[in-house]
């Protein structure tokens, strides 16, 4: 659905996005991931048509950026950072407004209005001022705005910034229903925002892409060797020298009565092993758990530090 | 294409009447008009009496009178006013960010350019539409000739669609109103006053000057004379500073 080869834009002598090449399935929900000012925008005002790119093609519904400017931007519903409303028009007024200038056919103008109106819980506002709703509403009515048209593909910039938590999980929940019938590419800096929305995501950080994947394959190619961590009562010398024997452990650390117990990578199953160990050495074995990458770790480590390609 | 600039044209449109915009511009352009017809009224009856009192012939007609004089001062006040009404239409968009929803919109930037100043010039119609009760009340009370008030409204039309071409293009160019609204006044005035340089400058730059000179064109207009020569003149006028708002728009969106 989405096409993306060799995208660079320049803004003078700087770049802001070099040599992005990337691609979205149609259905499928992609999160572009990346510290602030590292490109995402940028991206999502090419993909849209609002900026052209400097080098490199986009595709986005079959139409190139360049060349079908029209037709793609028919296509596209786009949520910028800032959603684009205003203030003295009323919420109906604005969608309507909105659905008029993405060309609904006039038959249909009154549904798709509607539509947008009840699919962004807007229903309750539709006849105030944008001008005087909170930003959590206003960010709805941008998207309102987005989806009025029925476009395949939503490019949604920071959608859930500035909302509360509910508003949060209902916009979440709103973007996991539009998958399947539309494309929807949204990005944050924000990684559970990530996490529980989209099926994969782009990495990016200083205008390049860092990774492409699935958050679960993400996780474990990065993952360096397991890490469980083990709560004891009594932690004695012998019992966790003990520990460290057993073949595949590389190291363990002790905080109190907390052992971290860094596996060595590929190792085999061992957990099994360690917990009997414990219990014979009598050290008292409370919690014993396999410690998760987060995202944030991984994200860490793909921004911050050069990965060897 | 129509329907695209219409969408931009009359939500533009509505949004003077949904802020004080419309309201003081209009009510502001009505009490000075009525008092210049009021002073004009009153100042052309005392000359005609006059005139007849002490037998000095026949005074001047209410064309000369009343109706050149009324046009000639409407013109200026839509010099001042044009600004107030052409400021916010690029600007604000851009100050309000609220240009990504036009620029994202299947909308070619010629329908949006197009649609922001027809939206203004609707508004100019309408002002120019209520001072219609001066030629009525001229025709109620005296036999006015119609050609003069006719051509001087559509030079009116014409000269101020000049001005609103400059707004809109100085409107492009930043995202502070202010800046936009004084860059236009200062560039209507400027090409107004162009002719008095006529008197010092040599034959040809005089020519030239005189050409370019937004008010020497409307001379035949407030005489009653429809030239095509002032028309092409007002209309490419136009073009120019649309074409301009165009160029700018198309590399904003490059930055």
């Amino acid at each position: 659905m989405i096409q993306v080869s060799h995208l660079t834009k320049y803004y003078g002598a700087r770049s802001a996005v070099e040599d992005l090449t990337f691609e979205v399935a149609k259905g499928e929900i992609v999160g572009f991931l990346g510290p602030n000012g590292a490109g995402k925008s940028t991206t999502m005002k090419i993909l849209s048509g609002f900026m052209p790119a400097s080098e490199g093609n986009v595709t986005v519904a079959g139409f190139d950026v360049t060349k079908n400017p029209i037709e793609l931007k028919r296509s596209v519903g786009y949520l910028p950072e800032t959603p684009p409303v205003y203030g003295e028009m009323t919420v109906e007024d604005y969608v309507e407004f909105a659905a008029k200038l993405k060309q609904v056919p006039k038959t249909q103008l009154k549904k798709a209005v509607t539509y947008a109106v009840d699919r962004t819980g807007l229903g309750p506002v539709r006849k105030r001022l944008i001008g005087n709703l909170s930003k959590g509403y206003q960010q709805r009515v941008g998207l309102a705005q987005a989806l009025v048209h029925n476009p395949p593909v939503m490019i949604l910039d920071e959608p859930t910034v500035g909302l509360d938590p509910k508003q949060i999980i209902e916009i979440r929940e709103l973007i996991k229903g539009l998958a399947g019938d539309h494309t929807v590419i949204l990005s944050s800096h924000i990684l559970p925002e990530v996490t529980a929305t989209c099926h994969r995501i782009v990495v990016i950080n200083r205008g390049k892409i860092a990774a492409v994947d699935t958050i679960e394959q993400l996780t474990s190619r990065l993952r360096k060797g397991l890490i469980y961590s083990m709560t004891v009562k009594t932690p004695l010398i012998q019992g966790i020298e003990a520990l460290k024997q057993v073949s595949g452990v590389q190291s363990i650390t002790q905080a109190g009565p907390k052992l971290v117990i860094e596996m060595r990578p590929g190792g085999a199953e061992i957990r099994d092993q360690l917990v009997e160990i414990a219990v014979a050495q009598k050290l008292g074995v409370l919690e014993f758990s396999a410690e998760r990458v987060s995202l944030e770790e991984i994200f860490l480590q793909l921004t911050t530090e050069e990965r060897p390609a | 294409m129509i329907r695209n600039t219409w969408v931009v044209a009359s939500k533009d449109f509505k949004s003077y009447f949904t802020s004080p915009i419309a309201y003081i511009v209009i009510a502001g352009f009505m009490v000075i008009m009525g008092w210049m017809f009021f002073f004009n009224l009153s100042h052309f009856n005392m000359q005609n009496l006059q005139y007849q009192q002490f037998n000095m012939g026949k005074a001047a007609s209410i064309t000369d009178g009343i109706i050149r004089p009324l046009y000639g001062n409407m013109n200026v006040i839509f010099l001042f006013l044009v600004p107030f009404i052409t400021m916010r239409l690029f600007a604000e968009e851009k100050k309000n960010k609220t240009i990504a929803l036009l620029f994202t919109a299947p909308l070619t930037l010629t329908e949006i350019i197009l649609g922001k100043f027809i939206s203004s010039y609707l508004l100019i119609a309408v002002m120019l539409a209520l001072t219609f009760t001066y030629p009525i009340i001229l025709m109620i009370t005296g036999n006015p000739d119609l050609g003069p008030i006719l051509t001087s409204n559509i030079g009116t039309l014409l000269l101020t669609g000049c001005y609103l071409s400059l707004g809109v293009f100085f409107s492009s160019l930043t995202e502070n109103q202010i800046v936009a609204g004084a860059l236009t006044f200062a560039a209507g005035l400027f090409f107004w006053l162009i002719s008095w340089a006529t008197q010092s400058a040599g034959p040809v730059w005089s020519d030239i000057l005189m050409y370019l000179s937004l008010i020497s064109h409307y001379n035949n207009f407030s005489q009653g004379l429809l030239s095509s020569t002032d028309v092409f003149f007002y209309l490419s006028f136009m073009f120019l500073g649309l074409f301009l708002t165009h160029r700018v728009l198309d590399s904003y969106r490059w930055r």
